[in-house]
């Protein structure tokens, strides 16, 4: 039977194509539209997380529990170490500046403070984006380069809620386990520079621990920590999930993750500390 | 540029299309690849994509999924423009496809049963023992019974490939997409593909889109033809391939003999 032949591929019919190559962007373009990705894919995430709460698609189970494992015990180990030697060196550096006017015994009230309102909230963060952000980059921009995640959009699965929201899920639900932890070690490793190192008693350092700390102190630590877990998730898949298809671009993403978690946490720090000591707290 | 070359084979030729390129202008790394691309995929055919590497097929196949939106130009799905609409109506019209990536794209952190099983979950009401008796049924299909329980890190590269049809399979698409389906595979399971294909086609009534580099397999299985050219940036043809053998225009002529084995010279 003769066909009805298809349409000739007549160029007159084609749509108007644009310019073969555009030139690449100037930097100060590029970062503008890395900034607005960065925006939209935040977007993405709220948005993901918000169908999940009204009962839409979500993350698996299996895959939130296998990266609470990933993220939770097998980070405390190096949580625990950074944040005693941050403790010791809080102590060391405060008991010196201390000493010289024999206020030893506030050694407690500068660590217990700066431990709990701080340093532990930034060293947790820091391990983490550097264990878990670049895990996460490098997992979802390998994905990326095997078309696993391809594969998942012809499927009609967001990637973002299969995904990121499992990855940021875990970081959220673990950095206050992990927060807590390295608060109460960084606390004991002073203790052991102030009772060591210039003399202050034991009773006294704990005296003067619970007395310097206020609820106000854990919430903001807490608050802090919890705000770093989430700036680290979404700094590791922002960057898988937009790596691009080769392996190469899989370290790069990787590298990217890290310095990008790592810029992240210093500015919300630093943000946070402005706005609510300006607010009293 | 040699206007294309359009006959048909007599198999599907009546058939209406399914899938429709209309203007279509593609892109890889910022660089148009392909332009002024119009052709239908017509219900129940084997269309074989062909051309040199670099041209363009697989980038085209991204486009015809809906996974890249063209610089200029429409997909249409019966009509329906799959870009029309919001990221929904994109997706519930990608149920109707099944696509078989180049590598696989086999999800690494699942076993291939479980591969082959989240689609079934996600978008049918079958139950875990029905879901489970759907994946082990695709898999025999691909010769793959036993690697239900495997990871695909444990699979050989042709083995993930079939796994990965099987998963393609899984929703019973009418509409396929293969992504150099043959590459990777040894003679005897690229000749068991291609009956698959052919089995699909005739049993299920499946359309099938394949990107290959196998001329052997597009003869065997191909009703048409659609050859991208990388020097004119556009199709230069679109027959069936034995016609285009003998008929076609000398670079696809050339390409088809040469990659058939053939001496080169008989194309001029």
């Amino acid at each position: 039977m003769p066909a009805s032949p298809p349409p000739a591929c007549a160029h007159s019919q084609a749509e108007p194509a644009r310019p073969d190559a555009p030139a690449a962007p100037a930097a100060g373009p590029r970062a503008f539209g890395q900034a607005l990705r960065t925006v939209a894919f935040v977007g993405e995430v709220l948005l993901a997380l918000a169908r999940w709460l009204r009962g839409g698609p979500g993350p698996r189970a299996a895959e939130v529990l296998q990266q609470l494992d990933h993220c939770g015990p097998r980070s405390l180990p190096i949580v625990l170490l950074t944040c005693a030697l941050a403790g010791l060196m809080v102590a060391y550096m405060g008991g010196a500046q201390l000493a010289r006017i024999g206020a030893q015994g506030y050694i407690a009230d500068i660590v217990t403070v700066g431990v709990v309102r701080e340093i532990a909230g930034v060293m947790t963060g820091i391990i983490l984006a550097g264990r878990i952000g670049s895990a996460y980059a490098a997992q979802l921009a390998a994905m990326e380069a095997g078309e696993e995640i391809d594969a998942l959009r012809v499927l009609g699965v967001d990637p973002v809620a299969h995904l990121v929201l499992p990855r940021v899920l875990a970081l959220v639900a673990v950095m206050p386990v992990l927060y807590v932890f390295g608060a109460v070690v960084g606390v004991a490793a002073g203790w052991l520079a102030a009772v060591g190192a210039y003399g202050v008693s034991s009773a006294e350092y704990v005296q003067q621990s619970l007395r310097a700390l206020s609820f106000t102190d854990l919430w903001i630590g807490l608050t802090k920590a919890t705000i770093y877990a989430v700036l680290v998730g979404l700094a590791g898949c922002r960057e898988g999930l937009h790596a691009g298809r080769s392996a190469q671009a899989v370290g790069a993403a990787t590298t990217r993750a890290v310095v990008k978690a790592l810029v992240w946490i210093v500015a919300a720090a630093t943000v946070t500390t402005v706005v609510l000591t300006s607010m009293g707290y | 540029m040699p206007p294309p070359l359009t006959q048909t084979r007599a198999a599907p030729a009546d058939a209406p299309a399914l899938l429709q390129a209309r203007g279509l202008a593609i892109e890889a790394g910022g660089r148009i690849v392909q332009q002024g691309l119009d052709f239908d995929v017509r219900r129940g055919e084997v269309l074989a994509i062909v051309g040199p590497s670099g041209c363009g097929k697989t980038t085209l196949l991204r486009h015809l999924v809906g996974l890249a939106v063209p610089r200029a130009g429409r997909v249409l799905l019966e009509g329906q423009d799959l870009h029309a609409g919001d990221e929904a109506a994109l997706a519930a019209l990608r149920r109707r496809f099944g696509v078989m990536f180049q590598a696989g794209a086999l999800w690494t952190s699942m076993t291939v049963g479980e591969n082959l099983m989240l689609p079934l979950r996600l978008f049918t009401p079958l139950d875990g023992a029905a879901r489970e008796r759907r994946a082990r049924a695709k898999l025999a299909l691909v010769g793959l019974e036993s690697a239900f329980g495997l990871m695909p890190a444990g699979l050989s590269g042709g083995m993930r490939k079939r796994a990965a049809l099987a998963r393609a399979l899984t929703l019973e698409p009418e509409l396929l997409f293969l992504d150099e389906p043959g590459s990777g595979l040894d003679p005897v399971n690229s000749a068991r593909l291609d009956e698959l294909v052919l089995d699909l086609r005739h049993h299920l009534g499946t359309t099938v889109v394949m990107v290959t580099h196998e001329v052997p397999s597009v003869l065997a299985v191909a009703d048409r033809m659609l050859y991208l050219d990388e020097q004119e940036r556009t199709m230069t043809a679109l027959a069936p391939p034995a016609l285009l053998l003998e008929q076609g225009p000398p670079a696809v002529r050339r390409f088809l003999r040469r990659s058939a084995g053939a001496p080169a010279g008989e194309a001029a």
